[in-house]
């Protein structure tokens, strides 16, 4: 919202604007109640070297028909010769002429340039040069009788200004006016606001639009007033200078009137020509669906039957009640009695018919927000106030209609306020005079004494319903700088939970083992999770920003590979990346399946690699699971791959990834994987190991080979041989695997080392030997065959 | 007998003296104090000495020879092992410089560092950490956080709706959490207060990627709920936060501002030791219907949040340019911090 410094003084002598402190300490102000002044714009200073010039004679040159060759007296006497490309000006008129040395809005530097061999001493000026106006099609003429050589600001009677550019928060729709801020700051600043008018008086007969209300629930009150002796024509120079410096284009002074009003008080307004109007009437009823208004803004609107009209007499549609006047009932030239609506709207209506059409307007934003309902009276005496200034012969007449309906919000509200909330809230104690005498100025009337008393909610203030709103008020009027600083203390310690600690011992350990940490998107394109190979379905989002990123991922693999290929395309390869995400599939449930999934990609390596990262978690986490190579899963090496399988849980898969995967993502190394259920690792509980005493008896290693068909899991072996050694056992290692034609094909020789040892003695060579037979006959039901030393 | 133990022993301490090497050494040893050495030969001797007085000082001298040899055995040995390990050492000089690597650490997103660095400061301040689902019911997200259905505020979050379907519910309440707000209320659905938690965690906007923007980001949300909790203690925590996570040197402020689930509502901004503030983040007393909403009476307990992002936290530390290079997943990048 802009709001004008001096458009703010005329409710109160707040500052000056020339004064730059007095300025930094109302936007200090305004910010500190909670209008947070995004920019202070000074206004109205003029561009320094443009002065106002006479016209002596205008001249055209015949080698150069674009240009005119102007001839100015600049007040000291002197003939100075200029060319100009625009032709408005005629000898006699005053115009500004900036001088040279001018450094101009926009940049340039005016210069003694030439055109055919012949200077310019200056430039002439547009209003949109000087950021007067948006008019560029022509110079600037100022007042003829205005003397030339002084800043032609003076001419303009252009004072200093600041505009402040505030955001206005969504529970403030009061602020969407100059009056609303006026009133807060006033508040702060302990100023008394002076009421922007006084009643205009009506006059001659009664005359009457009469309205009808058949959408009650969408529009509250309707009122019209009858104004006649109207003559369109130029504002005068103080409101169209004050509409365009709050960023308004003046058009004539109808339109100007009625924006400025709702600049000033908050209140939307429309003129109709009474003339144009069928019946003399209004009707407020819902669109027909596929109905058709063409808006003020030319656009042809194709209605639905929850769109609010505003009709004529003839039941012919002039306005979006709400939102934007029609095309065809608005004022022209030629009108002479206006038919001046001003109504209040249910704010929801208008904010789905604003969105449904995509059309924002100044009207739309302020009932989006809430208009006061009872602000309408002071809007109709202003604007008939304002109007007069450029209509002597103006008549408001009596007999205006004022049609409310049942869903009108009351004008007296009120709620409890108990002081003790009060308190507690803010941790200050204010006590009831001191929170009645901040209250006061801003509407907000203490009825009552005693620990709990009634607080009357102004009509402006929609969004204050309840007792928290009103402490919040209170917050605010106080200053929430002024509030002390506590740090509560409670019987509670901050730590993380076991699987918090988890998470991050996982991170860890995984960049310990060199893997780096990716955050891909977690939404894919929707043929993504097929290319790895991952069939099934998937949830989508309903309004993506672009299709291909519409499916929510069920696996972490297509994001890692895509940036594997990243990498790989911009030559690095060998990269290992991790990443610890949500995955997100359907369920039938109030919400899907969504679960915590670890997934690493190294890439250039083979699966044993990723085998080695899973046992390092498993080690670092203290969990476990079987490698099931017998369903290798969807995507991955089908040789090359399991599943983890804990029980009945299906934690994730190990292995690499499957070589038409690759291809697909455009990855041309190999890449080891593993995804797997993280929620599930860190669920599981945290085992405190118990200590065991470090046997003192001597330890043997004995080593065994044997020879086992490859489609036999070594893990299986492994089993076998953990059971027959049993207790006996400290460590088993494979250290190594060996194939050969000497073994025949699809057959390997596996080689472990065990390290033996009795608790309770030394281990005879006895000992040793029913390990051995044990260890052979366990060997022998997986299958492997003990081979000879 | 004396004059032949004199010469065995000399003979003895010349070759530990010509012994070169401990190997060398022990073959002297073997050959001089062995069984068949020249003194264990004579010794035997003593025994056929029949003057006793005679036999007493061959004795005494054979004794005197076999320490005198022995010392020099010990003498020689230390010498000899002494420079073996000096020529070893010699031997196994590396220039270690040759062997200086970049570490092949991996390497933790930035925004992870961000996060846990968050964490850890609200550990320091006496909160634990709270976690919710990234896809969201409509209640949680927005409902339960007092904005019901059409309420204006709701337009500004520029929701992703999931076409996930709940059993008996409908299309278009199911979406991908705009903030980490819901996690609040969920916190206080299962939890008896007093609650001192925070958030953080990954949120979704429809917001186009720019340079400062994009769809999914993360936010950490902190939640207090007690009894006879205030506005100070919101400033004075978000006071503490702010000493402890950026420096001593920083301070911060509150200002009034609105968001549908608190009031008061306030911004809160951080001012850096050079006088110039940033916006942070919103906060406010958690509104009563919220706290309802949890399943509390407002009337018995009341309470602060507030909530920031992280990834700007990420951004301003290390000067990020773009927040978009943080999710390109460039291994360029990510190697460099």
């Amino acid at each position: 919202m802009k709001i004008l410094l001096s458009w703010l003084n005329s409710f109160a002598d707040f500052a000056d604007p020339a004064d730059e402190a007095a300025v930094a300490s109302i936007a200090a102000d305004l910010t500190s109640l909670g209008l947070a002044v995004e920019e202070v714009i000074p206004m109205g200073l003029g561009v320094d070297g443009v002065v106002s010039a006479r016209v002596l004679r205008v001249e055209t040159h015949p080698d150069a028909a674009k240009v005119r060759r102007v001839w100015v007296d600049a007040g000291d006497g002197a003939e100075r010769h200029v060319w100009c490309g625009a032709s408005n000006m005629a000898a006699g008129d005053l115009v500004p002429l900036a001088t040279l040395g001018t450094s101009m809005p926009d940049g340039r530097l005016i210069e003694r340039r030439g055109i055919l061999g012949i200077d310019s001493e200056g430039m002439l000026c547009s209003g949109a040069e000087l950021g007067v106006d948006d008019d560029g099609s022509g110079i600037l003429l100022l007042d003829p009788t205005a003397d030339p050589g002084q800043p032609y600001t003076a001419v303009l009677g252009v004072e200093p200004d600041v505009l402040f550019d505030i955001d206005v928060t969504r529970n403030r729709p009061d602020c969407w006016s100059h009056l609303g801020v006026a009133r807060d700051l006033a508040a702060k600043r302990g100023h008394e606001l002076r009421p922007p008018s006084s009643p205009f008086a009506r006059g001659g007969e009664e005359r009457s639009v009469p309205v009808e209300i058949l959408a009650g629930e969408r529009c509250g009150r309707f009122t019209t007033t009858v104004l006649s002796g109207v003559r369109v024509t130029q504002s005068p120079a103080w409101i169209r200078r004050r509409l365009a410096a709050a960023g308004m284009r003046p058009i004539n002074n109808v339109v100007d009137v009625s924006n400025l009003v709702m600049l000033e008080l908050g209140q939307p307004n429309h003129a109709y020509d009474l003339e144009r109007l069928g019946k003399g009437a209004l009707r407020v009823r819902l669109a027909a669906e596929g109905e058709r208004l063409m808006t003020l803004d030319g656009v042809e609107r194709t209605l639905q039957s929850s769109d609010l009209l505003i009709c004529d007499g003839d039941d012919r549609p002039v306005g979006l009640g709400g939102v934007m006047g029609g095309l065809d009932s608005e004022i022209s030239e030629e009108t002479t009695t206006v038919a001046l609506e001003m109504a209040w709207f249910a704010s929801r209506g208008v904010m789905e018919t604003a969105a449904r059409h995509s059309l924002r307007s100044e009207a739309s934003a302020r009932y989006e927000r809430g208009v006061d309902p009872y602000v309408i009276d002071r809007a109709i005496d202003r604007f008939c106030d304002l109007l007069a200034e450029s209509c002597p012969d103006l008549v408001a007449h009596p007999g205006g209609a004022d049609v409310r309906s049942e869903h009108l919000p009351e004008v007296h509200r009120s709620t409890p306020l108990r002081l003790s909330v009060l308190d507690r809230v803010l941790g200050v104690v204010l006590g009831p005079a001191r929170v009645t005498e901040m209250l006061a100025p801003i509407g907000f009337d203490v009825v009552g004494d005693g620990p709990e008393v009634t607080v009357s909610l102004p009509s402006w203030r929609p969004d204050s319903t309840e007792e928290i709103d009103v402490v919040e008020e209170v917050a605010r009027l106080h200053g929430y700088e002024h509030l002390g600083r506590t740090v509560p203390r409670a019987d509670v310690f901050g730590h993380l939970t076991p699987a918090q600690q988890r998470r991050r011992a996982t991170r860890e350990v995984l960049v310990g083992l060199g893997i780096s940490e990716a955050m891909p998107s977690p939404f894919l394109a929707p043929g993504d999770l097929a290319r790895a190979g991952l069939e099934g379905d998937y949830l989508s989002i309903t309004n993506p920003l672009a299709v291909e990123e519409s499916a929510l991922r069920t696996s972490l693999r297509p994001g890692l590979l895509a940036a594997l290929a990243y990498n790989e395309s911009h030559r690095r390869d060998r990269v290992s990346l991790f990443e610890i995400g949500h995955v997100y599939p359907p369920a039938e449930a109030e919400l899907p399946d969504e679960a915590e999934v670890l997934g690493v990609v190294l890439a250039g390596r083979e699966a044993p690699a990723a085998v080695a990262v899973w046992d390092e978690l498993c080690a670092a986490l203290g969990v476990g699971a079987q490698l099931d190579q017998s369903s290798p899963g969807a995507g991955m090496h089908p040789t090359r791959s399991a599943t983890l399988r804990a029980g009945r849980d299906e934690l994730g898969v190990v292995g690499e990834i499957h070589p038409e995967v690759l291809a697909e993502f455009g990855v041309s190394e190999r890449v080891a994987v593993l995804e797997v259920r993280l929620d599930v690792l860190l669920a599981r509980g945290e085992r405190v190991p118990l200590a065991a005493p470090v046997p003192r008896t001597p330890s043997s290693d004995l080593d065994l080979a044997f020879v086992l068909d490859d489609s036999v899991p070594a893990e299986r072996l492994t089993k076998a041989l953990r059971q027959a050694a049993a207790n006996r056992l400290v460590s088993l290692e494979l250290f190594d695997v060996f194939r050969g034609e000497s073994l025949g094909p699809g057959r390997r020789s596996l080689a472990y080392r065990l390290r033996l040892q009795d608790p309770s003695g030394s281990l005879t060579e006895a000992d040793i030997s029913s390990i051995r037979d044990a260890c052979a006959s366990g060997a022998d039901r997986v299958g492997a065959v003990l081979r000879a030393q | 007998m004396t004059p032949d133990i004199d010469e065995a022993r000399d003979e003895a301490l010349s070759a530990i003296g010509g012994a070169e090497t401990v190997a060398d050494l022990e073959r002297v040893v073997a050959d001089h104090l062995g069984k068949r050495g020249a003194l264990a030969v004579l010794k035997k001797g003593l025994g056929a000495i029949d003057d006793p007085e005679a036999r007493r000082a061959a004795g005494a001298s054979m004794h005197a020879a076999r320490t005198t040899v022995e010392e020099a055995v010990e003498a020689r040995r230390s010498e000899l092992a002494g420079a073996e390990t000096e020529r070893r050492i010699a031997a196994e000089r590396l220039d270690l410089t040759e062997f200086r690597t970049e570490g092949s650490r991996g390497h933790l997103h930035i925004v992870t560092q961000a996060w846990q660095r968050l964490e850890d400061v609200f550990l320091g301040l006496g909160f634990s950490v709270a976690e919710g689902p990234e896809v969201e019911t409509d209640w949680h997200n927005f409902e339960a956080l007092n904005m019901g259905e059409g309420h204006p505020a709701r337009g500004e979050f520029d929701t992703l709706f999931v076409d996930h379907v709940p059993p008996g519910g409908r299309l278009g309440t199911t979406l991908l959490r705009t903030h980490t707000s819901p996690v609040q209320i969920r916190t206080m659905l299962t939890q008896e207060p007093p609650i001192y938690v925070v958030a953080p965690g990954r949120v979704f906007r429809r917001d186009t990627p720019d340079a400062t923007h994009m769809p999914v980001f993360h936010q950490i949300e902190g939640l207090v709920v007690d009894r006879g909790i205030s506005m100070t203690d919101l400033a004075g925590t978000i006071e503490a936060f702010t000493k402890a996570f950026f420096g001593a040197g920083f301070t911060s402020r509150l200002r009034p501002s609105y968001f549908p689930f608190t009031e008061p509502s306030a911004e809160f901004d951080i001012q850096r030791p050079d006088g110039s503030w940033l916006e942070l983040g919103g906060c406010g007393m958690v509104h009563p219907a919220v706290i309802r909403a949890g399943g509390l009476d407002p009337d018995e307990w009341s309470g602060f949040a507030f909530g920031f992002g992280i990834d700007r936290m990420a951004v301003m530390r290390h000067g990020v340019a773009d927040i978009r290079d943080m999710y390109v997943n460039d291994i360029r990048f990510v190697e460099q911090f």
